[in-house]
């Protein structure tokens, strides 16, 4: 066995199926990458994707990204490793992925090794396991763990390592951190835990830590003593402060960083330009933890919803604003008690009026007059049933509330028929857990069934 | 043009989540002068965020200041629950607003 002197990570885009020009892949493989690396996953867009198990990304945006990278992967005889697959990591999440893999391996006539590993996990199997929150989550209790629809365990990168070592020629991986889906195979080769650890950070968004984003993704090269970071579009570049800045993006503490195994410290971490498109940073630590934890993410559904929306123009009715929109709530909740026969803890509902504060509410520091203004219902219950019905009273309401001082009936402006939508499910995130295990690859299930 | 908010100063000011349960601000200033004047916790400090984003305890609010990148950094455990029926900023993009308008006469301005 060779000694491996550095390890070559290509990363194409910062989720699967967003997307990335052909050219990006040709020049990372010229420029001589060990491994592609793609995260899959994202808790951005809120719980509904863990708690539905449903991926935010369409199945084409997907299978178009995936058919490059399988092409690259097996033409160039090189690993290619996909985390958090189908946004949640869910276990449908990791099968939905697998499936278009399978559909591409077949057309293409490419015979690749696909391992899968699973990071769903049951309620009853963690009620008895050590649980700590993180914070501002408070103690768990059994209720909450069997309240979730879906619980995801964060893996770092042992089972991927442990994929790749069984023969693994592409790994499709549940739920894993960021980061541990591009430092898992410099890891495996050997290559120091700091500079692992923390060029994994500065990828993981693919573009994002160059001067355009938007142009593709990049190349970290690590080796005994730090790593070299490089765009592969020709046109952008590397800085020192772009990709400083990175460490600041999505993140609570931009020095450190928790993962499973340990803690990733960039505070003495020295940026240095080597020319005007590449970075060489030195100085990474990572602080392996005296206990492996396990970080879990959890949804579950809070109600279910309806959404209707209707418009205003009218100039005297945008002039008290507040005051009309404070006695829709009123009255709505009047005809509701009235025809519905449902109180406060029955249902609940949120009037948004988009145009004037919608988006800041009370924290806005600059409400002015506007010229036109959305008003969006939106009702939660116990049932879209009832959800629906709240917001069929609430109907003639938001078509002909005049303000007070007005003595006739105004019309406004509905935006569809019929005037309700329903959202189905709403979900909240519960869980911000971490579970202290004895091994970081217990909660995790590899499948190797697919090797041939 | 005479700087009149934090924006004024900055190539960008942003906000995003950090995870479900955090928020994080970002201040970019543009030069070192408009750092010092941002970094400098008599004019931005935790009671500050408090007062400016209806954060009920400032202790949790956690302020760094980066001077190598001209850079404050603020995060905060989110105010409303991502996604939830009261949440109207589900990737808390927009919530840099606040800040980005917050007078450089005044550091203790109120939300209205």
């Amino acid at each position: 066995m060779t000694t491996t002197d550095a390890v070559r990570i290509l990363v194409p885009t910062g989720m699967l199926g967003g997307g990335f020009p052909p050219e990006t892949v040709t020049r990372g493989l010229e420029l001589g990458a060990d491994v592609i690396a793609v995260d899959g996953g994202s808790t951005d867009s809120g719980p509904y994707y863990l708690g539905a198990g449903i991926a935010k990304t369409a199945r084409a945006a997907v299978a178009r990204d995936l058919r490059l990278l399988l092409r690259a992967a097996a033409s160039a005889g090189i690993p290619l490793i996909i985390g958090s697959c189908g946004t949640s990591g869910t276990d449908s999440g990791v099968e939905w992925v697998a499936g278009i893999t399978r559909e591409i391996l077949a057309e293409e006539d490419l015979s690749l090794r696909v391992a899968t590993i699973y990071s769903s996990q049951k309620a009853a199997d963690l009620a008895g396991l050590p649980i700590r929150p993180l914070p501002p989550a408070g103690p768990l209790d059994a209720a909450t763990l069997e309240s979730c629809e879906n619980i995801v365990g964060m893996m770092g990168h042992e089972p991927i390592v442990a994929a790749l070592a069984a023969g693994a020629d592409v790994v499709l991986a549940g739920r894993a951190t960021d980061t541990a889906v591009a430092a898992a195979y410099p890891l495996m080769k050997g290559m120091p835990a700091g500079p692992a650890w923390h060029a994994a950070k500065i990828v993981e968004c693919g573009g994002q830590c160059t001067t355009n984003p938007r142009a593709g993704g990049v190349l970290a090269t690590i080796d005994a003593d730090g790593f070299t970071i490089e765009p592969l579009d020709p046109a952008a570049a590397c800085t020192p402060t772009s990709v400083a800045a990175h460490m600041l993006y999505e993140t609570v503490n931009p020095f450190t960083m928790r993962e499973p195994a340990g803690t990733i410290e960039v505070g003495d971490a020295v940026y240095t330009a080597l020319d005007p498109r590449r970075v060489r940073v030195t100085g990474s630590r990572f602080e392996v933890a005296d206990q492996h934890t396990i970080k879990l993410e959890g949804a579950r559904i809070t109600g279910y919803q309806t959404m209707s929306f209707t418009a205003v123009r009218d100039p005297h009715i945008l002039g008290q604003i507040e005051t009309w929109a404070a006695l829709l709530r009123k009255m709505i909740t009047e005809w509701v008690s009235n025809t519905l026969a449902l109180g406060p803890a029955d249902y609940d509902f949120d009037i948004r009026l988009y145009g004037y504060d919608a988006i800041l509410e009370k924290l806005d520091p600059s409400p002015v007059p506007p010229r036109e203004v959305g008003v969006m219902l939106l009702v939660q219950a116990p049932t879209q049933e009832t959800a629906t019905a709240v917001a069929k009273v609430a109907n003639p309401l938001m078509l002909h509330l005049p303000t007070p001082d007005m003595d006739y009936l105004p019309s406004l402006a509905f935006a569809t028929s019929p005037a309700e939508t329903e959202r189905g499910a709403a979900y909240e995130f519960v869980l911000n857990h971490v579970v202290e295990v004895d091994s970081p690859t217990s909660l995790f299930r590899i499948d190797l069934e697919g090797l041939q | 043009m005479t700087a009149r908010v934090i924006a004024d100063l900055a190539h960008e000011v942003r906000s995003k989540n950090a995870g479900p349960f955090w928020v994080t601000l970002e201040i970019f200033a543009r030069d070192a002068d408009g750092y010092a004047t941002v970094a400098d916790p008599g004019f931005l400090d935790e009671s500050v965020i408090a007062s400016l984003y209806g954060v009920p305890d400032p202790r949790t609010i956690q302020v760094f200041r980066i001077p190598e990148l001209n850079v404050v950094k603020i995060s905060f455990p989110r105010p409303v629950t991502q996604g939830s029926l009261l949440d109207r900023d589900v990737h808390a993009g927009q919530h840099h607003v606040p800040l980005a308008l917050m007078p450089l006469s005044s550091s203790r301005s109120s939300p209205r």
